[in-house]
């Protein structure tokens, strides 16, 4: 069978310091009817620079260098704008990450469906209104006659993206480019965009391109799997080939990033320094978004609390810290009951428990140097000052593992992700706190980068016996680093207990599909997963 | 600094000579006018000549004088109160966005009231009630502008306290004026540059304004929106007079704005 997409020697450059810097080298694919390829790399590894590409198109500041892009026998490498507008949408669609960000939030969802096909000429409105609903019930969405007369802030993230998945499906086009569809979904919802990947991809016989981090996701849907760093191919091969034998050190790495911690053992005997009971709390004043919260921390342990988006748990980290006073209740910390709202407490308390948090970049100051961002709770809470200030600082700049001299100086908008959140580490620990609330700390970095953090944490751990409160999803993070899990579901915990009690079965309901979803490195376990969840709807 | 100055548009470049003039002109008032501020020194509304390069005025004082000291006069008291009412609308706007709840209730709908009236109205009743002074002058324009810079730096401030790092500070428990100025306006500074040159404009054009209806600075002092009033009947003649101080005041505003131009291009990566 002919290729639909090849393309050959791709280089693309952005201009960046003054000049032109080749961010993607030497590429080449192709990709037939039918067929799923995977393009897996972590952040700035060009996946999605080639994604675009593959629709002839570079972001502000690129250009493609030199190569060529076929499609279906049509060269997009120097096709002129009217050219590649005709073949955008119609030939060749796009689905984004951030559904949400990609509709506009004052039309209904179905409008945004036709609007490509009607503009294309291909079908009239009332037509392309019947499809979507077609296409709606393939991806199996709820009430799919009804579903597309609602706005986007009426569907959610999972739902959106699947809209999305339909939109670029509106003109039927041969190939899809799918860049990171699930990254910012739940673990359950990620199962229904993967599944609907799948049915247009096999039954809907279309070609695509599916980027994403995340290895064992692509292995769920892609049939050959391009591993990329830097711009550059590292290793190509069938997906299960790959999985089973990969070739280079940095696909290994990149399989083996879920290893498990040594395990802690918690008993009774050790000492309770955070303890919640029966806390709600509501953000408006009635309507509880928490309820009936007990939990305790013991000193030098890990807990994990985990659950989907709008579970609570980030709210749960507001009122322990008293941003969000809770209504009911009662949050001890070593013996001494805290007031609830955060201005009543006092500053030796406030130095104890510290906070980390999940965007690096909104948590820095853009404005502030590395020096005043760390030396600044060492003056607030010891009054150092001067030069053992600047000792201290470098001390701590070594135990994240950054050189003192390169960073002490640097603006924290010089840093990559990975740096801020260790200096977000380091600021949390110039306190000396006995407690670290960590929200979601690694969910916005590549998953090398991930695991040098919580490797990093492990470390500070057994050093200063601090404890951890780890507020997650991402359940193969919890696996990796708790001692104890807490699973929260709509404000509630409905289950806790350690970490080897919760993870064996029997499991609670809800535990076991939120464990049942997190992606195995297996190429069949979403098969295996949609067929037991199919039968036990019918059963049901 | 040195560097951005390098790498300015000509715009920006026009604009800056233009300030610069107007200010180095002001500075060295006494030095450069070559009569007194108030001394009539030839017939009414003479025509420019070798003795009075622009000109005399309606009682025949020298106009290349009258706008060198309105120079002074006018850019003074428009930076003094365009200075004072940032101070008072940017400190009042941060606290409200800091602080939420009651006060930036109270102080959201005290400037809503001061806004509901047209600025130039409203100094116009305060001004012929407590008389025109200059410390009266200074204070009623800079509280009746410093609600547009409440409003705006509000705004600004409401957008950089939902970062997380000033989560971070308020958890540190840092006080109020800690976040505030090492955490706010650091990251709040380039908007209120630029809209520091606008409102200067606007101070400017204000003060004029009430000058030229005999509110603003009280004669014998110069200013050029008092020197277009006084001079204002000789348009009927044919004669060119009242234009200087008109096109004096045109020209600094257009300079001002060329270099906020720049400094809002910068701030936001316009291109």
């Amino acid at each position: 069978m002919n290729n639909l997409l090849e393309i050959k020697n791709l280089n693309i450059e952005a201009f960046y310091q003054d000049r032109w810097q080749p961010i993607v080298r030497d590429i080449s694919l192709n990709l037939k009817r039918g067929e799923v390829l995977g393009l897996i790399g972590e952040s700035g590894a060009g996946k999605s620079t080639i994604g675009l590409a593959a629709m002839g198109y570079t972001r502000q500041g690129c250009r493609l260098a030199s190569g060529s892009i076929n499609l279906d026998g049509m060269e997009l490498f120097d096709a002129c704008d009217e050219d590649l507008r005709l073949v955008r949408g119609s030939k060749i669609a796009y689905v984004a990450q951030s559904a949400a960000a990609s509709f506009n939030p004052s039309h209904r969802v179905i409008k945004q469906y036709a609007e490509a096909p009607v503009h294309h000429g291909i079908m009239s409105y009332e037509k392309a209104e019947k499809e979507a609903i077609e296409i709606y019930r393939r991806l199996f969405l709820p009430a799919p006659e009804k579903i597309g007369y609602r706005y986007p802030h009426e569907l959610s993230g999972g739902q959106l993206q699947r809209t999305m998945v339909a939109m670029a499906m509106s003109c039927k086009p041969d190939i899809i480019v799918f860049d990171e569809p699930t990254t910012a979904l739940d673990v359950t919802t990620q199962i229904e965009v993967l599944a609907a990947v799948k049915e247009i991809t096999e039954k809907m016989n279309k070609a695509a391109l599916y980027i994403t981090h995340d290895l064992a996701v692509v292995a769920q849907v892609a049939h050959r799997i391009m591993v990329l760093r830097n711009g550059r191919l590292v290793e190509e091969g069938e997906t299960r080939e790959l999985i089973k034998n990969p070739k280079r050190k940095y696909t290994r790495e990149l399989l083996n990033v879920r290893t498990l911690r040594e395990e802690k053992s918690i008993t009774d005997k050790m000492k309770v320094i955070l303890k919640i009971k029966d806390v709600a709390a509501s953000y408006t004043g009635q309507d509880n978004v928490l309820e009936d919260i007990n939990l305790i921390v013991r000193k030098g342990r890990t807990v994990a609390l985990v659950g989907e988006s709008g579970s609570g748990k980030s709210t749960l980290a507001k009122v322990i810290t008293g941003l969000l006073p809770a209504n009911n209740g009662s949050i001890t910390f070593f013996e001494k009951e805290l007031p609830k709202a955060l201005k009543r407490r006092e500053k030796e308390d406030l130095r104890r428990m510290q906070m980390i948090y999940q965007m690096p970049d909104t948590a820095l100051n853009p404005k502030h140097t590395v020096r005043k961002v760390i030396g600044r709770p060492l003056q607030f809470y010891f009054g150092i000052k001067g030069k053992k200030a600047e000792e201290r600082i470098k001390d701590l700049l070594r135990d994240i593992e950054l050189d003192p001299d390169i960073y002490i100086d640097r603006l924290t908008t010089e840093l990559s992700g990975g740096e801020k959140q260790r200096i977000c580490i380091a600021r949390a620990l110039a306190a000396e706190p006995d407690l670290i609330i960590c929200d979601e700390i690694t969910s916005a970095l590549d998953q090398l980068v991930a695991e040098g953090i919580l490797n990093l944490l492990q470390d500070l751990q057994n050093k200063t016996n601090m404890s951890y409160l780890f507020i997650t999803h991402d359940l193969a993070t919890v696996k990796a680093i708790a001692d104890k899990i807490v699973i929260m579901l709509e404000g509630k915990i409905i289950e806790q207990g350690e970490k080897k009690q919760i993870l064996s079965p029997p499991h609670h309901e809800y535990t076991d599909k939120l464990l049942a979803s997190i992606p195995e490195m297996d190429p069949d376990w979403l098969d295996t997963l949609l067929k037991e969840r199919a039968s036990t709807f019918i059963n049901q | 600094m040195l560097k951005l100055l390098r790498q300015s548009p000509l715009s920006a470049r026009i604009g800056m000579g233009i300030v610069l003039l107007n200010c180095l002109v002001a500075i060295f008032a006494p030095l450069i006018a070559p009569y007194g501020e108030t001394s009539v020194v030839g017939d009414v509304w003479e025509v420019s000549s070798a003795k009075f390069y622009l000109g005399t005025d309606h009682i025949g004082r020298d106009l290349f004088t009258r706008m060198v000291f309105g120079a002074r006069n006018t850019i003074a008291l428009a930076f003094v109160t365009t200075i004072l009412s940032f101070f008072l609308g940017s400190c009042l706007g941060f606290i409200a966005a800091v602080k939420g709840g009651w006060t930036d209730q109270l102080l959201s709908r005290i400037v809503d009231v001061f806004m509901a009236f047209p600025t130039l109205i409203f100094a116009l009743m305060i001004l012929s009630v407590l008389g025109s002074s200059i410390p009266t002058l200074i204070f009623t324009i800079a509280i009746l502008d410093s609600t547009r810079v409440y409003r705006l730096s509000r705004a600004v401030a409401m957008d950089i306290e939902v970062m997380e790092f000033v989560e971070a500070a308020r958890l540190r428990g840092e006080g109020l004026w800690w976040i505030i100025r090492q955490e706010i306006l650091p990251n709040a500074m380039p908007p209120l540059i630029a809209e520091f040159g606008l409102r200067f404009c606007f101070v400017f054009l204000f003060i004029a304004s009430l000058s030229f209806l005999g509110l603003g600075l009280q004669p014998p002092l110069a200013d050029w929106g008092g020197m277009v009033r006084e001079n204002a009947g000789a348009i009927t003649f044919g004669i060119y007079i009242p234009l200087i101080p008109a096109g004096g005041i045109a020209l600094l505003t257009v300079g001002i704005n060329l270099i906020v131009d720049w400094f809002l291009h910068l701030s936001s990566g316009l291109e």
